[in-house]
């Protein structure tokens, strides 16, 4: 089912476009400058301060139990973040388009 | 001639591994009579649940370097090891970040149908095609490792080859009459099956023979060597305080000469990341930059290349939305991060209580099977557990190469007959015909990795997946993060930044690989018997010109600290230059990629494509 004309106009312009993709991409390098983060940084600890990431913490050398361990919890709390703020994100993009649409035809539309 | 079988066959182990293996065929065959149209082939009719659905891509994410290769590495290698279970979980995080919603939005079965359907190019296709075949050969050859390994470990008298042969015929078969519903369902039971083979051995391990910290504090240089020598008969069942290395119980046999000692095993830039350095007789203080470099091309190799995967990606297709799409990758993030915090406690149980492995150096007799092997060591002390155990842990190996076999073979056998087939050859073939071709493809491809894998008897198998996500991350992921968020990309752009940076990491790789390949050929002969053409290959093996540079080894080995950002910036100049080829309707083409899925857009983009 195609989107009504007046609704199609702001859907295709190309502000929408750009607010679009200018959000999407804000949320994900938002989340990936975490993990990168600590993916760039780890190393250069290890290169720095290798006694201190050395230090024994329950058996484990501390750099090991950073990243043999902890660093899943960290995946596991930023994928969880990224995917709740996307939903949100989406569903708030869909509202807009149709209260745009509804501002310009009156009765709401549906969409396939 | 029996009991000379039935004396080296633990009947237990046999039966384990023989179940899983029917069971998989068994499936196979019960979903390949529900499956009949080719798109249900292609990508099971997306008509899957989200649990069901998280679990077979959890499954078929696992393969072999996950399951044995990690927990083989760690034990041969040490701490740098653990890049690779920590980038395997951030790559597919940033796979989710950056490249799945926008590409199932698209509705692309494959990454080939994105190139064509990105660029209107039916020729990029074709460029495009030949990766998924090279990314697969490199990812299928640890798949055969691992098979190898295993079953020369189930029969220790059938040589590596017959191993690689067997699992590989199998497979194939199971592929081209099962086809990619098939393996959905057996993918979703393959994890649970590896979940459960790897984490129960290591917990019946770590409670006899001391838990996974206490073995850690095992390896400390100040140990005095009598505490060493312990034998295997120190009594463990009181809780283990784990304040000291010596009062913790953890066992620990003699390491043998082979096996790395432990201040370069335990700390960052080990073995793994000095290898090249050490060849070419730096200090260790020199060494240490070349190690850094070495371990952020690795994670950038293995974070970038696995969005590049071309297995990965088609199982975004297989949720009915959007949302459930993400709700399904939530879920794998957690699948698999728990999966990846049980393998390297093999590594380093296995360092002090197997280390008898760091004599078979690399080989199917070395480190690579230590998951398997590890458990039977219970046999000592309580019977017949130990063979259950290890059972199991040889179950779950089948599992792990059988299913991400299966999921490449699908994603090769559908580049080989949906495209080279179906859209080159014959386009107007009859769906019929199609569903033939992929079944002949399937056998062509699964003959060429068997051959492939007999090849690599001496190579680690976490080492060669790195290198099969080193090219994914050169070729693939540039292509498809630049396409899904720079709009002026050309076909032109795309297609020279994807070719230059996948084939001169191939190259790299390859040449590295084949110094490796000859240099332990030719380590098995001594000078006089060596045969010519294997002295003339070592004489030109470039041994000594990698020597003479380590930094061109380490570039060449994990090429992608220079090929993902020299494929990028060919990507934007190439376009910048063919500027007037960008695709007219690319507002449209981004609108499809980025708008939430509600809108309704591919719809219409569809019809006013057929309109023109």
């Amino acid at each position: 089912m195609n989107t009504p004309e007046s609704g199609k106009i702001e859907i295709h312009s190309e502000e929408f476009l750009h607010a679009l993709m200018r959000r999407q991409l804000k949320l994900s390098v938002a989340c990936a400058a975490v993990f990168f983060a600590a993916l760039f940084l780890l190393p250069l600890a290890n290169y720095f301060f290798p006694e201190a990431m050395a230090m024994r913490v329950f058996g484990f050398p501390l750099t090991w139990l950073i990243l043999g361990v902890l660093f899943f919890p960290l995946v596991w709390i930023i994928a969880w973040i990224f995917i709740k703020r996307s939903i949100a994100l989406e569903d708030a993009e869909v509202r807009e388009v149709m209260v745009a649409e509804q501002k310009q035809t009156g009765p709401p539309a549906t969409h396939p | 001639m029996t009991p000379f079988l039935a004396i080296t066959v633990d009947p237990w182990i046999l039966t384990f591994s023989m179940v899983t293996v029917l069971v998989t065929i068994a499936m196979g065959f019960w979903s390949a009579r529900r499956s009949k149209t080719a798109s249900d082939f292609f990508v099971a009719g997306r008509s899957v649940s989200v649990g069901w659905n998280a679990s077979a891509i959890s499954g078929e994410y696992l393969s072999a370097a996950s399951f044995m290769g990690i927990a083989g590495m760690v034990m041969s290698s040490g701490y740098d090891a653990l890049w690779y279970p920590v980038c395997y979980a951030c790559g597919y995080l940033f796979l989710l970040l950056f490249i799945a919603g926008p590409l199932r939005r698209f509705g692309a079965y494959t990454i080939p149908d994105f190139a064509e359907g990105r660029f209107d190019s039916p020729l990029f296709r074709k460029i495009a095609v030949v990766f998924v075949l090279f990314i697969g050969f490199f990812y299928t050859m640890p798949q055969m490792k691992g098979a190898g390994t295993t079953l020369h470990y189930i029969f220790p008298d059938l040589p590596y080859w017959v191993g690689v042969a067997l699992v590989g015929a199998v497979i194939t078969l199971n592929v081209a009459l099962g086809g990619m519903k098939g393996i959905t369902l057996v993918q979703a039971v393959q994890y649970w099956v590896k979940m459960f083979a790897i984490s129960v051995p290591i917990f019946v391990l770590m409670a006899v023979y001391g838990n996974y910290g206490a073995h850690l504090a095992r390896n400390d240089k100040s140990t005095p060597p009598s505490a060493l020598y312990q034998a295997s008969g120190a009594a463990t069942n009181a809780p283990v305080p784990f304040s000291s290395a010596n009062e913790s119980g953890a066992i620990r046999r003699t390491l043998p000469a082979k096996a790395p000692n432990d201040e370069s095993w335990l700390n960052p830039f080990g073995p793994l990341t000095t290898k090249a350095a050490k060849a070419a007789k730096l200090s260790v203080v020199e060494s240490r930059p070349y190690s850094l470099l070495y371990t952020y091309s690795l994670i950038i190799a293995l974070v970038c290349g696995t969005a590049g995967l071309p297995h990965i990606l088609v199982r975004f297709y297989t949720n009915p939305n959007g949302t459930a799409a993400k709700r399904t990758t939530m879920w794998v993030m957690v699948l698999i991060g728990v999966f990846y915090l049980f393998p390297p406690m093999f590594g380093v149980v296995g360092r002090n209580i197997m280390p008898e492995l760091y004599n078979g150096v690399s080989g199917v007799k070395g480190t690579d099977g230590i998951v398997l092997k590890l458990p039977a060591i219970l046999r000592e002390r309580y019977g017949v557990l130990g063979s259950i155990l290890s059972g199991v842990a040889c179950a779950g190996a089948f599992a792990a190469f059988m299913s991400t076999f299966s999921g490449l073979l699908v994603s090769m056998t559908g580049a080989l007959a949906h495209d080279v087939y179906g859209r080159i050859l014959r386009p107007k073939s009859t769906s019929e015909q199609r569903l033939r071709a992929f079944k002949i493809a399937a056998v062509i491809i699964g003959t060429v990795a068997v051959l492939l894998g007999t090849l690599v008897e001496n190579f680690e198998i976490n080492f060669m997946v790195g290198q099969a996500f080193a090219i994914a991350a050169s070729s693939y992921f540039p292509l498809l993060f630049m396409s899904v968020w720079w709009r002026r990309m050309t076909m032109r752009g795309a297609a020279t930044g994807m070719l230059t940076g996948g084939l001169l990491a191939l190259v790299g790789i390859s040449l590295t690989s084949y110094t490796t390949f000859v240099v332990t050929m030719s380590g098995k002969y001594t000078a006089d018997t060596m045969p010519g053409w294997l002295a003339t290959l070592k004489a030109n093996s470039l041994e000594t010109f990698w020597a003479a540079h380590p930094l061109w080894r380490i570039l060449s080995e994990q090429p992608a600290i220079w090929s993902v950002p020299l494929a990028i910036t060919l990507m934007v100049i190439v376009s910048k230059l063919t500027k007037q080829e960008i695709p007219p309707d690319i507002r449209m083409k981004m609108l499809v990629l980025h708008a939430p899925e509600e809108l309704g857009l591919k719809q219409e983009y569809i019809q006013e494509h057929l309109a023109h």
